[in-house]
């Protein structure tokens, strides 16, 4: 029974627990349930991995209604793998969360904050498993509007105003695949990806397939935060919550750039999109534009949230250069740094909200000898920080390694070398931060005995990350074996687009 | 012109989506944004229905005589679109009572000038 309907509970259950967590009332009531639910769908979501990794493909039938008619839920080595990723976070942001939204969140509003918390995963999980176009837009926006509701929570009012911006840009985004997928659907007559992916004829309606695929690559481009449309991000993640922050800087950005690689992939097919089209240099253009002129404003920042906003947008890049490279190695490259990045940028992210916690301020300024005063947190932040650096024995050196690999298979000698400059640039703005909390005095002026270290359930979900950057940065077998068995699939099934798969129900 | 008169529904429909994104980029009221928002999404709904016509076809109900239908599935697919639609102005105009209570205005450049001032 559960066996049978193991890809659709990582859905369901959090969007059947959100109502339920308001129900509860009670603040500490609600995060309990939804932690707890959380970690059921972290455990469905590990066991798919492994029979995806097993038996290749899982088709469900939503409804039993078989496709391409019925919605189909599919999950591959690709999807699982995301998947994993997001649900761990979505966990371990949880259960940080209880002491951190204290501070920065009202006490009337903890019940919406972990609602809207497990509806936007609920809405990112069913992006990841939808074998449906249509169904995948329902899904994004789900999550977005979940997402726009986390980030104006905030008791800071520009909160409300990243948040007005957030979902004018987000639903111009999301208006912009219905009307690709409107598109496909004109020519093809089909809304199921991979009947799309058979069914799309280049020759003959090349015109309208075309528009489509423009305007989902740009409504996609705006999702993920790809230079130059990425100007929602930074404010949406300075002024969000830090639980709120650590959570999308973590996931939702990743889930839009596996939603790039799907439609690239599976539904145009490669050939198409780069061969034909010529995306892939638009894409790398995009991508070192988005790794200098990013990580650039990341130095010059003083407010440490939007330093890592701006990393972030620069880090999307490498994920898309992977991509762009068009090749196996590439594209693993791309799904390995979507994994990594989301475990240094959601220690990240919790270091600066346990600063918050304490302090009261992340201004730049406000980290002045914390290494001292949080040792426990400053080290987790350092070993983070390095992480995005991309010093070996953390994950960010196995990401940049299959990076520069790639680039070198294809004889791309300027690309490595701008994957190592970016690196460069990395160094300045961690550096710059790390400086202030390890080698300059606290000022007088402030109370300093009142800084301590931050409650252990902040610190555990943080200090879990940062094993897990160390971890799987050392031994990369599973990473590895994911990713490439993933990034094969992909190509793979590019390779024979009649995708009659066995099926394993 | 037959080519326009045609196909004079897409025409509507690209001058709906036109209007709609640029009040959405110009406008100074953050209602008045919601509102070009919305004209941006009907757009779009539009376009979904008229894909849907097939010519010849009648409503798509089995009765005698009929052979040709048009398709129900897109007006399907904009029942949920406009569900989210609504749900997307609905969060977007809570978002305006906030802004309004926390600023006292809806002008982004009144409350833009008040943030530079902090």
């Amino acid at each position: 029974m559960l066996e049978q309907h193991l890809a659709a509970l990582p859905i369901l259950l959090p969007l059947i627990a959100a109502p339920i967590a308001l129900i509860l009332g009670r603040s500490s009531f609600s995060w309990a349930f939804a932690t707890l639910i959380s970690a059921c769908a972290c455990l469905f979501a590990w066991q798919l991995l492994d029979l995806a990794l097993a038996n290749g493909v899982i088709s469900y039938e939503v409804g039993g209604w078989p496709p391409p008619w019925g919605i189909e839920l599919r999950v591959d080595a690709a999807n699982a793998f995301v998947l994993l990723a997001v649900s761990a976070l979505s966990t371990l942001v949880l259960l940080y969360s209880k002491d951190s939204i204290e501070k920065e969140i009202e006490a009337s509003k903890h019940t919406l904050y972990y609602t809207a918390h497990l509806l936007c995963f609920a809405g990112l999980s069913g992006i990841l498993l939808t074998g449906d176009a249509f169904n995948l837009f329902v899904f994004l926006e789900i999550s977005s509007l979940a997402t726009y509701t986390m980030v104006s929570l905030a008791s800071d009012r520009r909160s409300l105003i990243a948040a007005f911006r957030y979902l004018v840009m987000g639903t111009i985004g999301a208006t912009f695949i219905l009307i690709g997928v409107g598109l496909l659907y004109m020519s093809t007559g089909t809304l199921n990806m991979l009947d799309l992916a058979n069914r799309i004829d280049i020759a003959e309606s090349g015109r309208t397939i075309n528009t489509g695929l423009a305007f989902i690559m740009v409504g996609v481009s705006i999702k993920l935060a790809l230079f130059p449309l990425h100007m929602w991000l930074p404010s949406a993640y300075t002024y969000a919550p830090s639980a709120v922050t650590a959570f999308l800087a973590s996931t939702a950005t990743k889930v839009a750039v596996y939603v790039m690689i799907r439609f690239i992939f599976t539904v145009f097919g490669v050939d198409h999109v780069f061969g034909s089209m010529g995306m892939d240099l638009i894409l790398m253009a995009l991508a070192i534009v988005a790794i200098f002129k990013c990580s650039y404003k990341a130095t010059v920042q003083s407010d440490v949230k939007t330093v890592l906003a701006y990393s972030s947008v620069a880090q999307i890049g490498y994920m898309i250069l992977g991509i762009s490279l068009v090749s196996a190695t590439g594209l693993m490259a791309g799904l390995i740094h979507i994994f990594n990045h989301a475990l240094m940028k959601g220690a990240l992210f919790m270091a600066v909200g346990a600063v918050f916690y304490r302090v009261g301020s992340v201004d730049i300024t406000a980290f002045r000898g914390l290494g001292k005063q949080m040792p426990l947190t400053m080290a987790a932040f350092t070993i983070a920080g390095l992480s995005i650096i991309g010093v070996p024995l953390t994950v960010g050196f196995v990401s940049k390694w299959y990076l520069v690999t790639a680039a070198l298979e294809q004889n791309q000698w300027i690309v490595a070398a701008l994957v190592l400059g970016g690196s460069l640039l990395a160094v300045i703005y961690i550096g710059r931060i790390l400086e202030a909390a390890y080698f300059q005095e606290r000022p007088d002026s402030q109370n300093t005995t009142e800084i301590k270290e931050v409650p252990w359930l902040m610190l555990a979900p943080m200090w879990a990350l940062v094993l897990a950057n160390i971890y799987f940065g050392v031994d990369t077998s599973l990473t590895t074996e994911a990713a490439s068995s993933a990034a094969e699939w992909l190509f793979q099934n590019n390779e024979m687009p009649l995708g009659n798969q066995a099926e394993a129900k | 012109m037959n080519f326009i008169l045609d196909h004079y529904n897409y025409w509507i429909v690209v001058f709906l989506m036109m209007t709609g994104f640029y009040i959405v980029i110009t406008a100074n009221n953050l209602v008045k944004k919601i509102v070009g928002l919305n004209v941006f999404q009907t757009s779009v709904f539009i376009l979904y229905i008229s894909e849907a016509k097939v010519s010849g076809g009648t409503a798509p109900i089995v009765t005698e005589g009929a052979t040709l239908y048009s398709n129900p599935l897109p007006h399907v697919l904009i029942l949920t679109a406009i569900v989210v639609g609504v749900a997307v102005t609905a969060v977007g105009l809570a978002l305006i009572v906030r802004i309004k209570r926390a600023y006292g205005t809806v002008e982004e450049n009144e409350f833009k000038k008040m943030d530079d001032a902090i």
